[in-house]
């Protein structure tokens, strides 16, 4: 059976920023265990002389020239936001640092 | 609804296109009386979350105009679409089904959107979807679930049963949807509808909400192959605005419908996805497919994908992984929904209250999920071998494409259930994808058709072709034959089965009453 | 903030031993963005330069600027780093306001460029071979402005506003091995090494490299051991230096800190800090735990960058000198002294003199206008010498002067005229009348009148004191309102004395 603790779904909430509540962490806590146990067997095949494949369709060098194109106006950009300020994005004070 | 009407909205497409061209109907009567069924039975039915009543019918009324004045139009121009709500419009709230973005109206248009108005097609709504596209039901939508046309009591499959069922309920002729784990096959299976996943990078992918990038595909959503297919032709070719679009030059699909022939067509049939697990009234209808096939000339073949069970776990570990970045993005910072925590608080405090209040649990369970198979220490295990499986998933197809020119399977293990049966076991709701998520992790495209109705509740059941990567064209032609082989046995279509949704109207009609 | 404990430096370095290592992020000056068709230039009204891709905008999707690739690839070169036959770029996972996605599209275990070195050059001529482990293209993030609290700064805020312009510039962030045995020399070595990478990138022509705005950026990582250890101390990493000398002083500070704390018996945190330049001081910033978790993986909206050896080898053939040896090359052929190449390049106008020597002008007379004048009025105006004056005017000045159109004194009116933007310096000339009177015959009459109005001096210069000749000389440029060849008036004044 799956290892997963309510102790790290609930880490996992704060890296995915979700205020789950106690219950939603018990629910999914299960959930989750028997998720995982369903999915787990894909290390069972996965031996390392076998390539990862992370495109589908493998392309590769796909560029485009450096020439600007159309742009958004603030309004256009601003139109949908929660908060601003006429010109910027308003958010509340910010606890943690910049990475 | 006038009887003229009632008939309007029973068109294919392509028939409906070929009445506009001859100037019989004009965009603006097609387009009415579609919305006027949509008035009519989308109560009960559900498919749409937004309707363009008066845009649509201006934009009817250009079309009219143009092809009056002698202008030479696309030959789907006038004919009305239902666009799923992944993808966005900048005349139409774009919401892909959650509460997150109640209400968002984006300021551009997505690739297929500009293609589809280019042509003249007359976008008339948006169609309901499990939230963000994360499910097989459309019961995870924020705005309530859509309702199987076949049987109310039922679910029209999903995500996309918004636009399985506005097809299916003749609402529209024609609709987008997106595939990402089957999310266009499997509605069309349980709705009696047709639906195509194309090829990986056919279609652009630039406006699609992103629910996992490595998979999602849009496509057509009909009631007939020649429909897909037509729709097809206007949705596919390379986009600059979408690293993965292709750039290949594709045939007319439409011609490959036109032309369908299966006389020595080699199809293997994926022994998997043939058997247990499936129901008999899906399997019995599956294997009558094959014989009409056989007796049409094609060559019945064996092919086997031993990675396939696997392929499940592998899908249901890179799609959350990548959906839990891309809906990181929500954040109640530049759209969207934002809510403060009681008391106010930190920026950190109000996007993760956002996230708790905008997010339904499907949402929530796959980020939770997602962000677990990519976090450290846990990568390789779960994330890096999905990766691998994937490549043996695509082997194994590589494998298959050598004995067949086609592959073969039920669309899905059951017909349509009914509204809240699956929605508390999630793995048990996530099984039902079993034959329509190999494809994707492929990349490969994939159709489904009807093949009639099981004997045992008397629902639609699909049948899935699946070709290799960049032979969309096979699967019309396949396709498109069966298509032709079933109706011309049956002497009807499959959909002219459907129960009518609004009785009264018929006997309204009759009366000369509206 | 309380001030932090100082070892004395010479002290420090009697004890441990100083580690380096440096992450510098370069901002590509692109005509557009790294994923998006926006202009790349973040200056303006807030949220204009952006598009759908920039502001992470749901449906949108990154397309990789090719143009930055291929400045990427440079810049590997130029850093002596092999260029990986494949790369791929990788989401970063954190949540921040100024990170649209709230991913960065990075590159992660598969950077374009790696295992590198730069020679950098100490003031005293030695050469110092920092190693580099890699370089990588990413995108930069918005602008954030907090607003409320006393400083402006993050702590305190009532509230923060975003600006997307920034958002989504092309970085290649250039992250060098731990670097040993600088010793004393290490804050010194700080500063040349991020100096190096700016002249590097300034001659490729890749980068605007103002360190000031932003274009350069360097975090500095310093971890001190006890000589003889082998296991290397816990190191912190200052950001927010933006000059060279505050790189220098904040590794000196760093040193000086943790010092102290060490011989005290206390341990190092391992920590993001804080350069603050008014104070000189570092502050503690985030601490970095084991709860970053950034669960990077490839990224699926975009494919592997896969250079083919013909693009590579076309790119290194087309690499400029290597800034060392551009600078001895250059003093050489200018024949200027060690102080006065110092000078040019301490103040940053190499490419200034040596575009102007290239219009035309000798190399001293661009070194005297770029050093000089031109830095003196840049002082005043509060603004960069190079932004006041193109070098093909300063060139075209100068030649006005030889060809004895112009005195300095004029010379100087010309500049400001062209500085104040009336155009080339012959249209200054022109418009402002300004040239040299050279009609022999108004200045006769004027020295005429002047040897007239001061007969005293007449007499001098007549008994051969020429040096008083300086008087007559000075009336007759008054007269002339400046605009006389000063030269020529004292060979004519000499001349018309002895008749």
């Amino acid at each position: 059976m799956s290892e997963i603790t309510q102790e790290q779904v609930a880490h996992l909430a704060n890296l995915a920023r979700i205020a789950l509540t106690p219950q939603e962490i018990e629910s999914l806590t299960s959930e989750l265990g028997s998720i995982v146990d369903n999915v787990a067997k894909v290390s069972e095949v996965a031996t390392p002389d076998v390539p990862a494949t992370s495109h589908p369709i493998p392309l590769q060098n796909v560029y485009r020239d450096d020439e600007p194109g159309v742009t958004l106006t603030s309004e256009q950009a601003l139109a949908g936001a929660p908060d601003h300020d006429g010109s910027r994005f308003r958010v509340t004070a910010i606890l943690g640092e910049e990475q | 609804m006038g009887h003229h009407e009632h008939e309007l909205i029973r068109l294919s497409a392509a028939a409906l296109a070929e009445k506009l061209g001859s100037g019989e109907v004009s965009s603006v009567e097609a387009t009415k009386a579609h919305l006027d069924r949509i008035a009519a039975v989308d109560g009960e039915v559900h498919a749409f979350l937004h309707t363009a009543p008066e845009a649509s019918l201006a934009t009817a009324a250009a079309i009219d105009a143009r092809r009056a004045a002698g202008e030479e139009l696309h030959p789907l121009a006038g004919v009305p679409i239902a666009i799923k709500d992944v993808i966005v419009t900048n005349d139409m709230p774009t919401t892909s089904g959650s509460k997150i973005l109640e209400g968002w109206v984006p300021p551009y248009d997505a690739t297929v959107m500009v293609k589809l108005r280019a042509a003249g097609l007359i976008p008339i709504g948006k169609t309901n979807m499990d939230e963000f596209a994360m499910g097989s039901s459309t019961e995870h939508s924020a705005y309530g679930p859509t309702h199987n046309p076949w049987d109310l009591e039922r679910i029209p499959g999903g995500s996309g049963g918004g636009s399985a069922a506005a097809v299916a309920s003749f609402e529209a002729p024609l609709a987008l949807g997106s595939d990402t784990g089957g999310s266009i096959r499997q509605p069309a299976h349980v709705t009696g509808t047709v639906g195509v996943k194309p090829t990986y990078g056919g279609v652009s992918r630039y406006g699609a909400i992103a629910l996992a990038s490595s998979l999602d595909q849009i496509g057509p959503v009909s009631r007939t192959v020649l429909d897909s297919a037509m729709l097809h032709d206007v949705i596919a070719g390379h986009d600059p605005f979408d690293s993965t679009s292709l750039t290949d030059a594709w045939p007319s699909m439409a011609e490959a419908v036109r032309r369908a022939d299966v006389k020595g067509l080699k199809i293997g049939v994926i022994q998997q996805l043939d058997g247990e697990g499936f129901q008999t009234g899906v399997l019995e209808r599956f294997r009558e497919a094959l014989d009409v096939l056989a007796a049409a000339g094609a060559e019945i073949v064996d092919v086997s994908l031993p990675s396939l069970e696997y392929a499940i776990a592998a899908y249901y570990l890179i799609m959350p992984a990548e959906a839990s970045s891309n809906l990181a993005k929500f954040d109640s910072v530049r759209f969207g929904l934002r809510v403060n925590p009681p008391g106010g608080g930190t920026v950190e405090d109000v996007m993760s209250a956002t996230r708790e209040a905008g997010f339904g649990a499907e949402a929530k369970r796959r980020i939770i999920l997602g962000t677990y198979a990519l976090s450290a220490g846990y990568y390789d295990a779960y994330y890096g071998s999905a990766q691998k499986v994937r490549t043996l998933v695509q082997r194994d197809f590589a494998a298959a494409f050598e004995q067949a020119d086609v592959l073969v399977s039920p669309t899905a293990p059951t017909t349509a259930f009914k509204l809240g049966q699956n929605t508390g076991d999630p793995m048990a709701m996530y099984l039902n994808d079993i034959a329509t998520i190999p494809a994707n992790l492929a990349g490969i495209p994939g159709i489904s058709l009807p093949v009639g109705l099981a004997r045992e509740d008397g629902l639609p059941v699909g049948i899935q072709f699946l070709a290799p990567a960049r032979e969309d064209a096979r699967l019309y032609n396949v396709g498109g034959a069966l298509e032709a082989l079933l109706e011309q046995a049956w002497g009807h279509t499959l959909i002219s089965l459907a129960p009518d949704l609004a009785p009264g109207e018929m006997a309204a009609a009759q009366e000369g009453a509206v | 903030m309380a001030k932090a404990k100082l070892m004395d430096f010479d002290k420090a370095l009697e004890l441990f031993e100083p580690v380096l290592g440096f992450e510098v992020h370069v901002e590509l000056n692109t005509r557009t963005k790294m994923f998006s068709t926006a202009p790349n230039y973040f200056g303006g009204e807030p949220n204009t330069n952006i598009t759908p891709v920039d502001l992470g905008l749901p449906g949108s999707l990154p397309v990789v600027n090719g143009q930055a690739v291929r400045y990427s690839i440079s810049l590997g070169l130029a850093l002596g780093c092999s260029i990986a036959p494949s790369s791929r770029f990788a989401r970063k996972n954190y949540f921040y306001p100024d990170l649209a996605k709230n991913y960065q599209i990075s590159q992660y275990d598969e950077p374009i460029a790696f295992e590198g070195s730069v020679d950098v050059e100490l003031a005293d001529g030695r050469t110092f071979t920092v190693p580099i482990e890699r370089a990588h293209m990413e995108e930069d993030a918005g602008k954030l402005t907090h607003v409320g609290g006393a400083t402006g700064r993050i702590q305190g805020a009532e509230y923060s506003l975003v600006d997307y312009n920034r958002a989504g510039v092309p970085l290649v962030e250039i992250v060098t091995k731990p670097i040993f045995g600088a010793g004393a020399d290490a804050p010194e070595l700080a500063k040349a090494y991020v100096a190096t990478i700016r002249d590097i990138v300034v001659a490729l022509g890749i980068s605007d490299a103002r360190m000031e705005r932003g274009n350069l950026r360097c975090d500095a990582n310093v971890s001190l051991r006890p000589y003889g250890q082998e296991k290397l101390g816990t190191r912190t990493e200052t950001k927010n230096v933006n000059s060279l000398r505050s790189v220098e002083r904040a590794v000196r500070y760093e040193i000086q800190r943790q010092a102290q704390i060490l011989a005290d018996g206390g341990t190092i945190i391992q920590e993001t800090r804080h350069w603050h330049e008014d104070t000189g001081a570092t502050s503690a910033g985030r601490p970095k735990s084991d709860a970053d978790d950034y669960r990077y993986f490839p990224e699926p909206d975009l494919l592997p960058v896969v250079p083919s050896a013909e693009l590579i080898e076309e790119l290194r053939a087309a690499l400029p000198e290597p800034p060392a040896a551009r600078r001895r090359r250059l003093k050489q052929e200018w024949g200027f002294t060690d102080l006065e190449f110092q000078d040019v390049q301490n103040a940053g106008l190499l490419v200034e003199v040596s575009e102007t020597v290239a219009a035309g002008a000798s190399p001293q007379a661009a070194r005297k206008w770029w050093s000089g004048e031109i830095s003196r009025l840049a002082n005043a105006r509060g603004a960069e010498a190079a932004s006041l004056v193109s070098p093909s005017d300063v060139a075209a000045l100068v030649s006005l002067i030889d060809s004895g159109a112009l005195n300095d004194r004029l010379a100087r009116q010309v500049l400001e005229g062209v500085i104040d933007g009336e155009g080339s310096p012959q249209k200054v000339v022109d418009a402002r009348g300004l040239a040299v009177v050279s009609d022999d015959g108004a200045l006769i009459a004027a020295i005429d009148e002047a040897l007239a109005a001061q007969p005293d001096v007449l007499a001098k210069i007549k008994d051969g004191k020429v040096q008083a000749a300086g008087a007559v000389i000075g009336a007759v440029m008054k007269a002339m309102k400046g605009q006389a060849d000063a030269a020529r008036v004292r060979e004519l004044v000499i001349e018309r004395a002895a008749e």
